[in-house]
């Protein structure tokens, strides 16, 4: 056993691949649909068969959001698995473009959600399933057991009745899994999640938000009305005992959350990357050898800010590590999505912010980064959020103390 | 001879296979593991112990040990992986209850008094063995191999007690890593054994030369070459031990390249003055200056691959651990603190202005020690590690100082005081954007 940070070889495959897609396919139209906002990217068709060829093919093991699970302790010996296989591309991908990676078909989180909750039988009916998330509403986000979406047993059926939005593909998606509470007296235990196919009678996307970044990537608002959903589409148990449920629900994240700081961490990249090129052509070079001191604002903003994105990468690999080897991880996957949210978002501000003209106008991808990172200190829980979290969790406060 | 040598390290390791540390925090098992562990290249103690009790039948499965746990190194190698090996933890169980049952109590009256408790280094010696985990088992240690590692695992541990006492501790060793990683098999030969002795030598690092803008790639100091060997001229400042130091290890301009010079303190032309700072008291830091100090050729450290740039690299590195270790410890001190203090009718740590800043102690110190264990772990693969040190010690020395400053912020009133010890860390992680060098992995 030997102490090692570096990314595994096994997987360099994969990130190669994920690195050509972002270059070769992403960033050439990276700008086209920022500029037209709600236009669908058909490019990402031919994308999804490669992904299904890279999942079921090559890769093995594979990645992505429906691969997302807390594996079971192994008996002996560390692994390296699909969390973090995932993170490692969606880093990638994310290096190319946020919104497109975000409208990846079959990359939903609403596939983490079953791969994280739902039954061997759900699992396999819903394989093939494209699947956004529903939770926020109107007048609920971060506080995600105040939904008032209420599902209602009736015969073999649930109705649900609701109206949820931010709903990321929400127009795209072949399904949507939507949180609802079984019994709104009941607090968080009642919460559970429901696939509603699309096409399925009172379900309508009324809306699609007009945004600061992730243009490519549709955010829906969906409603629900008398929406009938088999009740072999509720994830997970339908018991209402104990807080399992809403635990279960909530578990999704500790599997998605270093996967949006790995997004996080790609799109910083990208910002470092081209601001070096940039300024490579104006002769600055980063040497990695004079101390902050005695070197230029810019170089020294340039070393803080690369210090500052290793930090986030590799909290995100070890959130992703610990993932894959049964270890509890929502702390770490807190920390990971805290500390990317962050950065990504200071980094890539700070970067269009340093460059003047060429970093604000849109003749480069530079300030569309800026725009695009803002989001990702917004959803999968807020920095404020995962402060909580950690703190409660290091302070051994329930959420009823510390609020 | 070689045996002499090994007979050393055998004994130091029964020592503190025996030791009352062991006993007393149920390490003796795992301290009998350590020194089987520590002396496995050849010899001895597993027989010596087995005749004095019974050795768990693994030995002898361990005698075969070498060429398949070299296999699973390099399959396991190429994997993304945190946790440490068996004997690593070891060593940090026991490093960690002896910070924080000697160095911790120790600390306050140390940094009063400017100097550490009595026989403080003799003692590292016989209850920790600390030598031994530099020293190479070919000398009579127990390290299999030079490893940046666990030395950064010992320093965080180490300055987890505190910050200043780990600096004083690891002074001396720094310099025995510094012999280990550069000097060739006759400088190894010649004062490393010293290390594993009851009194190991004090030495220290003298990199740093007086001035706002100095820096370690600029030196002034000059070893010019004479016919006897070299003659020194220059001055060095924040040289821990600056006063007690038997030997310093200096670096110096020679040839028109920077390289290093075992300086024995007590040369001709050698004079040292205390230079008090913020912090670091216990480290007893001063200037030391060199005018025309004779050295024999053989003073130079130089085993044909110096590479004075890594040298640095490894300071800053070991830096770094202790950052991260000091840093971990104000954030366990707050949290029972933040918990028990209450104000307007609770507890202070309900607050989430007061929670945030806990939260973002957690994150932060975790992320100083990815890239510090990371930077280490690639010094030790022998992969490139400069810009990782780099980037470590920019992280680190920003956020280390931050921690510091919040640490006693959330202390209040009470954090401006000696009553807590938040405003000794405060003063003590100020160094690290202040000192260049003094340490190595």
């Amino acid at each position: 056993m030997m102490l090692n940070l570096e990314t595994p070889k096994k997987f360099r495959a994969l990130v190669h691949q994920a690195r050509q897609v972002a270059e070769n396919v992403f960033r050439p139209v990276s700008r086209k649909y920022d500029r037209d906002e709600h236009a669908y990217p058909a490019e990402l068709d031919m994308l999804a068969a490669i992904m299904d060829g890279m999942n079921d093919g090559t890769m093995g093991e594979g990645a992505g959001a429906g691969k997302l699970k807390a594996e079971r302790r192994h008996g002996d010996g560390i692994v390296n698995s699909t969390n973090m296989s995932t993170v490692l591309g969606l880093q990638e991908l994310c290096w190319g473009d946020v919104g497109l990676s975000l409208t990846l078909p079959r990359q939903g989180l609403g596939n983490a959600a079953i791969a994280a909750v739902a039954s061997a039988e759900q699992r396999q009916r819903f394989s093939k399933t494209w699947a956004a998330m529903a939770i926020t509403e109107p007048d609920c986000g971060s506080d995600s057991a105040a939904i008032r979406t209420t599902a209602v047993k009736d015969g073999d059926d649930y109705i649900i009745n609701g109206e949820k939005i931010f709903v990321t593909s929400g127009e795209r998606a072949d399904a949507v899994v939507v949180w609802a509470s079984l019994d709104r007296s009941l607090g968080r235990a009642a919460i559970k999640s429901f696939v509603v196919e699309k096409g399925a009678a009172g379900m309508e996307v009324v809306r699609l938000e007009k945004k600061l970044g992730i243009k490519a990537s549709d955010t829906a608002a969906i409603t629900f009305t008398d929406c009938r959903v088999p009740a072999a589409n509720l994830l997970g148990s339908a018991d209402i005992s104990g807080a399992q449920g809403f635990a279960g629900a909530m578990q999704t994240f500790d599997n998605t959350r270093p996967v949006v700081a790995a997004m996080a961490v790609g799109v910083a990249k990208a910002a470092l990357d081209r601001t070096r090129e940039l300024l490579r052509e104006q002769g600055i070079r980063l040497n990695y050898r004079h101390d902050l001191k005695r070197c230029s604002h810019m170089e020294a903003t340039l070393y803080r800010y690369e210090a500052e994105w290793e930090a986030a990468r590799l909290l995100t690999l070890k959130a992703a590590w610990m993932a894959d080897n049964g270890q509890p991880n929502s702390t770490a996957a807190s920390v990971a999505k805290a500390k990317a949210g962050r950065v990504a978002n200071d980094i890539t501000l700070g970067c269009a912010g340093l460059l003047g003209d060429v970093g604000y106008c849109e003749d480069e991808l530079l300030e569309k980064w800026a725009r695009d990172s803002k989001i990702l200190d917004i959803f999968e829980g807020t920095q404020q959020i995962q402060q909580l979290i950690i703190a409660r969790r290091l302070l051994g406060k329930t959420s009823a103390e510390l609020r | 001879m070689a045996k002499d040598i090994q007979g050393l390290g055998l004994a130091l390791a029964s020592r503190f296979a025996g030791s009352r540390w062991a006993e007393k925090y149920g390490l003796r098992k795992p301290a009998q593991r350590l020194a089987y562990l520590s002396t496995r290249s050849g010899f001895r103690l597993a027989g010596q112990l087995s005749a004095r009790r019974r050795q768990p039948s693994t030995s002898a499965a361990n005698d075969a040990r070498p060429a398949a746990a070299q296999n699973a190194d390099s399959r396991s190698a190429s994997l993304f992986d945190l946790s440490l090996s068996e004997e690593q933890n070891l060593i940090r169980s026991s490093v960690r209850a002896y910070a924080g049952d000697i160095l911790r109590p120790a600390a306050a009256a140390a940094n009063e008094q400017g100097q550490p408790p009595q026989a403080f280094h003799q003692r590292l010696m016989s209850e920790l063995g600390l030598g031994l985990f530099s020293v190479p088992e070919h000398l009579g240690g127990s390290a299999p191999h030079y490893s940046p590692v666990t030395s950064a695992l010992i320093a965080e541990d180490l300055a987890w007690g505190d910050f200043s006492l780990a600096v004083t501790a690891l002074a001396p060793l720094a310099v025995a890593n510094a012999i280990v990683r550069w000097g060739n098999p006759a400088q190894q030969q010649r004062w490393l054994p010293q290390w594993l002795q009851e009194t190991p030598p004090l030495a220290a690092i003298a990199v740093q030369e007086p001035g706002p803008l100095f820096t370690p790639g600029k030196l002034t100091t000059h070893a010019r070459a004479s016919r006897k060997g070299f003659q020194l001229d220059g001055e060095k400042t924040l040289v821990p031990l600056a006063s007690s130091a038997a030997l310093f290890l200096t670096a110096a301009v020679s040839e028109g390249r920077p390289a290093l010079f075992l300086v024995p303190a007590d040369s001709r032309g050698v004079q040292v003055s205390p230079r008090p700072a913020m912090g670091l008291k216990a480290a007893g830091c001063g200037t030391v200056t060199f005018s025309k100090v004779t050295l024999d050729a053989d003073a130079r450290l130089d085993d044909g691959h110096f590479c004075y740039a890594d040298f640095i690299s490894l300071g800053q590195l070991h830096w770094c651990a202790l950052a991260v270790g000091t840093c971990q410890a104000a954030l366990d001190y707050l949290l029972p603190y933040c918990n028990e203090r209450r104000a307007f009718g609770e507890p202070i740590s309900q607050r989430q202005s007061v929670a945030f800043m806990l939260a973002d102690m957690a994150i932060e110190v975790d992320a100083m020690r990815l890239l510090t264990w990371r930077a280490a772990a690639r010094a030790e693969q022998q992969l490139p590690f400069r810009r990782e040190a780099f980037l470590a010690h920019t992280l680190c020395s920003e956020k280390a100082m931050q921690i510091a400053t919040n640490a006693v912020q959330l202390l209040g009133g009470h954090g401006f005081t000696k009553e807590h010890p938040a405003e000794r860390w405060y003063r003590d992680l100020r160094s690290l954007t202040c000192i260049s060098s003094g340490l190595h992995l």
